[in-house]
C-alpha cells in the first residue's frame, strides 16, 4: 500500500513536464500544425527560466522568462510555417536544433566547463499535504504538478465547450472552410501557438525551477518527443493525452523503483522499458487515431 | 437600385485574364442566372464578390455604396453568402457546428440551444436535417442544405450558389428550387450558375452569359430560349449528338455481370442479385432514380468495393474484386462521378494524365519527364483542355479537369468503359464532346456502360436502356423503342411484379 501511494507521487512528478509538453502540443495540433520543435522548446526554456531566476534572485521572474521562452520559440515556428508556409518538419526540427544549439552555447558562455551542474539556492518546494498520513508522499507534489492537472479539464473545455474550440478545430480540420467562415486562419493558428508555446515553457520550468533546481543540458533527455508520441495516443484529447501521460509516467516510476531495488534485470532494458511501451500503446491506439485533417498543411487561399 | 453591382472587374491569374471588364448585376428579390462554358470565369467572379480573390480591377457595390471586401467575413457583414462548387465544410463537424461556426452568438457552447435553431430554420424551409449528424456522413444534397442553413444563419441577402445542381438527383434539384424560390418570396437574391439550360429557364428571372472572361449577353429569361442561350454562349450554332446506329455490335459481352449482392454495414440490401451485359460496339445505358444501387455498381466494377456474392467477368475473364489496379490490365476505363476524388489537385496536369498508366513512363521507378509531358501535351491539344502541363490540377476549372480524367481513360483504348455522370458540371460545348468521344469509343468496338441520372443523356446515347431499382435491373428496352412513361413508371418502383425483376437479365 505504501509502496503504492510512492509510486503514484512519483507518477505525477514524472508526469508533470510531458504533460505540459504534450498539452501545448494537443493545442497546436488541433489547429493543424505539427510542432516537432517542443523538444528544443522545453530545452531552451528549462535553460532561460533557471537563468533567469539566478540573476534576478528571484522563482516567478525565472517562470514568466521559461513561458516567454516558449511563446517565443512557438511564434518563430508560426512566422515559418504559418507565414512563410513552410514544411512543418523541416522547420519544427529547426526549431530543435537551434534552441538546443543556443541553449547549450549560453551555458558554455555562462558556466564555463563547470563539472557540477549549476544549481538554485532556493526553488519551488513541494507544497505538502496530509502529512503524517499514509497518503502524504501523494500529496507533496509540487503546485506546478496541480497546475498542469488543471489544465486538462480546462482545455478540454475550452476546445469542446467553448466558441473559441470550435474555431481553433475548424482551423485545423478544414481552413478553407473555416475561412469562407469568416474565420482568420492565421491569427487562429498563432493563437494556438502562443497558448502551447507557454504550456511547454512551464513544462520546462518545471523542470529545472522546481524539480530539480538545477539545469544540466540532458534535462529535457527526449521528454519532448514522448509528448509527441503521446498526443497521438491520446487522440488529440486533454483527458486521454492525460491517460497516456500517467501510463508513461507509471511505467517510468515503476522502473525506476525496481532499480532502485536492484531487480535482476539488465538496467538498459528498465531504461527502455516506458519507450517500448509507448511504441506498442501507439501502434495499438494509434491506428485508429483521427489526425487533424490539416495537420501539416500551410493554409493559402488562392488568388 | 440594384443590391449587388459589379464594375468593370478584372482577374487575371497570371497571363490568363479570368474576368475582363465584367459588369454584373442583382437586384433585390431576384433569382439571377450566370451562365458560361468551363473556364469562362463564373466561379472566379463569385469568389471575388464573396472576398476570396482579389480583383485586379474594378469595384464592387453593396446598395449602391463601393465596398471593398478583403475577405469572406467582409463579404458575410455585407450580407453575401456563398455555397460554392466544391463545399467547405468540415466533415468531423456536426451539422450544428457547421451551421453555426464563426457566428456561434457567445464564448460558451449551448449544445441544445444550438441544435434547437438549427432544428427549427431547417424546418422553416422543409428540409429535414439531423442537427447531430457528422456532415462528413451525409450524402451530398444534404451537404448541401447544410450549406445553405450556414448562409442565411449568418444573414445573407443574396445567396450565391456555384453549380449546386452538378451533384443533385433530379428530385433534389427541384427541392433546392423550391428553397430559393421560397427564398426569393422573402425578398431574398440569389446567383445561380449552372450548366443546365432547363434549369436556369425554370428558376431565374434573368440571365448574364460571360465567354472567355467577358460578359457576352444579358437578358430577360422570358425572353429567351435554351437554343437561344447555348447559342450566346458558344458564340456558334451549337448541333446536338445523333446516335449513331450504323455499327457493328459484337456478339461477345465484353462486361458480364451476375447476380451482385451486397450489403451495408447495417445489413441493409444494397444490390439484390443484379445482372447484366454490355457488348463491344454498344451504350448500355442504366437509368434510375439515384440511390437504387449505381454507385454501388459502379463501386464494384472500378475496384473500390466488394460484393457479398456474384460475378464479373470481363472479355470472359473474372474481374478479381476490391484491386483498382487489376483494372487497368482488363483495359477498364471508369469516369467518376466525383471529379475531385479523381485527380491530385497539388499534382501537375502532365502528372495527373499520366496517373493510370505510370509503369509506362518510369523506367526502375525512375520517372521518364520527356515522354510525360509530350503525353501531356497530345492529350491537351485532343482533348482541348484549357491548361498547360505544369499547372497545378486544383487550378482548373471544373469542366477542364472533368476532361483531364476523360483523356486519361480514354487515351489508352478501354474494353470497357465505366460511364458515371460523365457530363456532370460541363457546359453544354463540353457535353457534346464528352457525347462524342463515348461514341467514338462505342464505334471502335468498346463496351460503355452509362450510369446518368439525366434520362436525357440516356436517351440521347443509349443503344439499351436498363433501369436500375432497389438494387437490381427491373427493366430493359431497346433504344428505337424506349418508352419515357415505361421507363419512368419502373424507376419509381410502379408496376413492378416480382417477375418483372428479371425482365432484363
Ligand atoms: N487559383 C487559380 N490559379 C490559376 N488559374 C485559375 C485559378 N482559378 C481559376 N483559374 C483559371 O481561370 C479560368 C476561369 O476559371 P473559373 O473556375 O472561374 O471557371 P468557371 O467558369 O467557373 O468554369 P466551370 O464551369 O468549369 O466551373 C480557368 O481557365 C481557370 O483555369
Ligand atoms: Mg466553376
Amino acid at each position: 500500500m505504501e509502496s503504492l501511494i510512492l509510486l503514484i507521487g512519483a507518477t505525477l512528478r514524472i508526469a508533470t513536464p510531458i504533460l505540459f509538453g504534450a498539452l501545448g502540443e494537443t493545442v497546436i495540433e488541433r489547429a493543424g500544425i505539427l510542432n516537432l520543435g517542443i523538444e528544443g522548446t522545453l530545452l531552451l526554456s528549462s535553460f532561460i527560466g533557471f537563468v533567469t531566476a539566478q540573476a534576478a534572485d528571484s522563482l516567478w521572474i525565472g517562470l514568466a522568462a521559461a513561458i516567454l521562452t516558449g511563446i517565443i520559440l512557438n511564434l518563430l515556428m508560426g512566422f515559418l510555417v504559418v507565414t512563410l508556409g513552410l514544411n512543418q518538419h523541416v522547420c519544427g526540427l529547426g526549431i530543435t536544433l537551434f534552441a538546443t544549439g543556443f541553449a547549450l552555447f549560453a551555458f558554455r558562455l555562462i558556466y564555463g566547463g563547470v563539472s557540477t551542474p549549476p544549481a538554485l539556492d532556493e526553488s519551488f518546494q513541494p507544497l505538502n499535504a496530509f502529512t503524517g498520513t499514509a497518503f502524504a508522499p501523494l500529496f507533496s507534489q509540487h503546485w506546478l504538478t496541480y497546475v498542469s492537472l488543471l489544465f486538462v479539464p480546462l482545455l478540454s473545455w475550452l476546445l469542446f465547450r467553448t466558441s473559441f474550440g470550435l474555431r481553433l478545430r475548424s482551423v485545423g480540420e478544414a481552413p478553407d472552410a473555416a475561412d469562407t467562415a469568416g474565420i482568420n486562419v492565421y491569427r487562429m493558428r498563432y493563437t494556438a501557438l502562443i497558448i502551447g508555446g507557454a504550456l511547454m515553457g512551464l513544462g520546462g520550468a518545471f523542470l529545472s525551477l522546481a524539480q530539480l533546481g538545477a539545469f544540466t543540458h540532458g534535462i529535457i533527455n527526449g521528454r519532448g518527443w514522448v509528448a509527441i508520441a503521446i498526443v497521438i495516443f491520446g487522440n488529440w484529447k486533454p483527458w486521454r493525452v492525460l491517460a497516456g501521460a500517467l501510463l508513461f509516467s507509471g511505467v517510468q516510476a515503476l522502473q525506476l523503483r525496481l532499480q532502485a531495488e536492484g531487480v535482476p534485470l539488465p538496467y538498459e532494458l528498465l531504461l527502455a522499458l516506458p519507450y517500448l511501451l509507448t511504441i506498442v500503446a501507439i501502434a495499438i491506439v494509434g491506428r485508429n487515431a483521427s489526425y487533424p485533417a490539416a495537420l501539416l498543411k500551410p493554409y493559402r487561399r488562392e488568388g | 437600385m440594384p443590391v449587388i453591382e459589379l464594375r468593370g472587374i478584372t482577374k487575371r491569374f497570371g497571363s490568363l485574364v479570368a474576368n475582363d471588364h465584367v459588369d454584373f448585376d442583382v437586384e433585390t428579390g431576384e433569382i439571377h442566372a450566370l451562365l458560361g462554358e468551363n473556364g469562362a470565369g463564373k466561379s472566379t467572379l463569385m469568389k471575388i464578390l464573396y472576398g476570396l480573390y482579389q480583383p485586379d480591377g474594378g469595384e464592387i457595390l453593396i446598395n449602391g455604396s463601393p465596398v471593398h471586401l478583403k475577405s469572406p467575413a467582409d463579404a458575410i457583414a455585407n450580407g453575401i453568402g456563398f455555397v460554392s462548387q466544391h463545399f467547405s465544410l468540415v466533415p468531423t463537424f456536426t451539422v450544428s457546428e457547421n451551421v453555426l461556426l464563426g457566428h456561434e452568438g457567445g464564448f460558451l457552447i449551448d449544445k441544445a440551444a444550438m441544435k434547437q435553431r438549427v432544428t427549427a430554420m431547417a424546418d422553416s424551409l422543409g428540409m429535414n436535417l439531423d442537427p447531430d449528424a457528422v456532415v462528413g456522413k451525409l450524402a451530398v444534397g444534404q451537404q448541401q442544405r447544410v450549406e445553405i442553413l450556414k448562409a442565411l444563419y449568418r444573414k445573407c441577402r443574396v445567396l450565391i450558389m456555384d453549380e449546386p445542381t452538378a451533384v443533385l438527383t433530379p428530385q433534389d434539384t427541384e427541392k433546392l428550387f423550391e428553397t430559393l424560390r421560397h427564398l426569393q418570396a422573402q425578398g431574398m437574391s440569389v446567383i445561380i450558375i449552372t450548366h443546365k439550360l432547363n434549369e436556369v429557364l425554370a428558376v431565374s428571372q434573368r440571365v448574364t452569359v460571360l465567354r472567355l472572361g467577358k460578359v457576352v449577353g444579358r437578358t430577360a429569361t422570358a425572353d429567351t430560349t435554351q437554343t437561344g442561350l447555348a447559342e450566346m454562349m458558344v458564340g456558334r450554332k451549337t448541333v446536338t449528338v445523333v446516335r449513331n446506329s450504323e455499327h457493328k455490335v459484337g456478339d461477345l459481352a465484353k462486361l458480364d455481370v451476375r447476380d451482385l449482392h451486397m450489403t451495408d454495414k447495417r445489413g441493409g440490401l444494397l444490390l439484390r442479385g443484379l445482372s447484366l451485359s454490355a457488348r463491344g460496339g454498344e451504350i448500355v445505358g442504366i437509368a434510375g432514380v439515384a440511390g437504387n444501387g449505381q454507385s454501388e455498381l459502379v463501386s464494384v466494377l472500378t475496384g473500390m468495393a466488394v460484393p457479398q456474392s456474384g460475378s464479373v467477368l470481363v472479355n470472359v475473364q473474372p474481374m478479381p474484386f476490391g484491386q483498382p489496379k487489376a483494372l487497368a490490365k482488363l483495359k477498364i476505363a471508369r469516369i467518376p462521378e466525383d471529379r475531385l476524388r479523381g485527380i491530385i489537385g497539388d499534382l501537375s496536369v502532365a502528372d495527373n494524365l499520366m496517373l493510370e498508366q505510370s509503369d509506362q513512363f518510369t523506367s526502375f521507378g525512375h520517372l521518364k519527364n520527356r515522354q510525360i509531358r509530350e503525353n501531356a501535351e497530345k492529350l491537351i491539344r485532343d482533348f482541348q483542355i484549357k491548361a498547360s502541363p505544369n499547372d497545378p490540377a486544383r487550378t482548373l476549372s471544373g469542366g477542364n479537369i472533368q476532361k483531364i480524367i476523360l483523356a486519361r481513360s480514354l487515351a489508352q483504348d478501354p474494353e470497357v468503359i465505366i460511364a458515371s455522370q460523365p457530363t456532370r458540371g460541363l457546359d453544354v460545348g463540353a457535353t457534346e464532346y464528352v457525347h462524342q468521344k463515348l461514341i467514338e469509343q462505342k464505334q471502335r468496338g468498346a463496351a460503355v456502360l452509362l450510369i446518368s441520372e439525366d434520362l436525357d443523356e440516356i436517351l440521347v446515347l443509349s443503344d439499351r436502356i436498363l433501369v436500375i431499382y432497389e438494387g437490381r435491373i427491373a427493366g430493359e428496352f431497346a433504344a428505337e423503342n424506349a418508352d419515357i412513361q415505361a421507363i419512368g413508371a419502373l424507376m419509381t418502383g410502379a408496376n413492378l411484379s416480382p417477375e418483372a425483376g428479371l425482365a432484363g437479365a
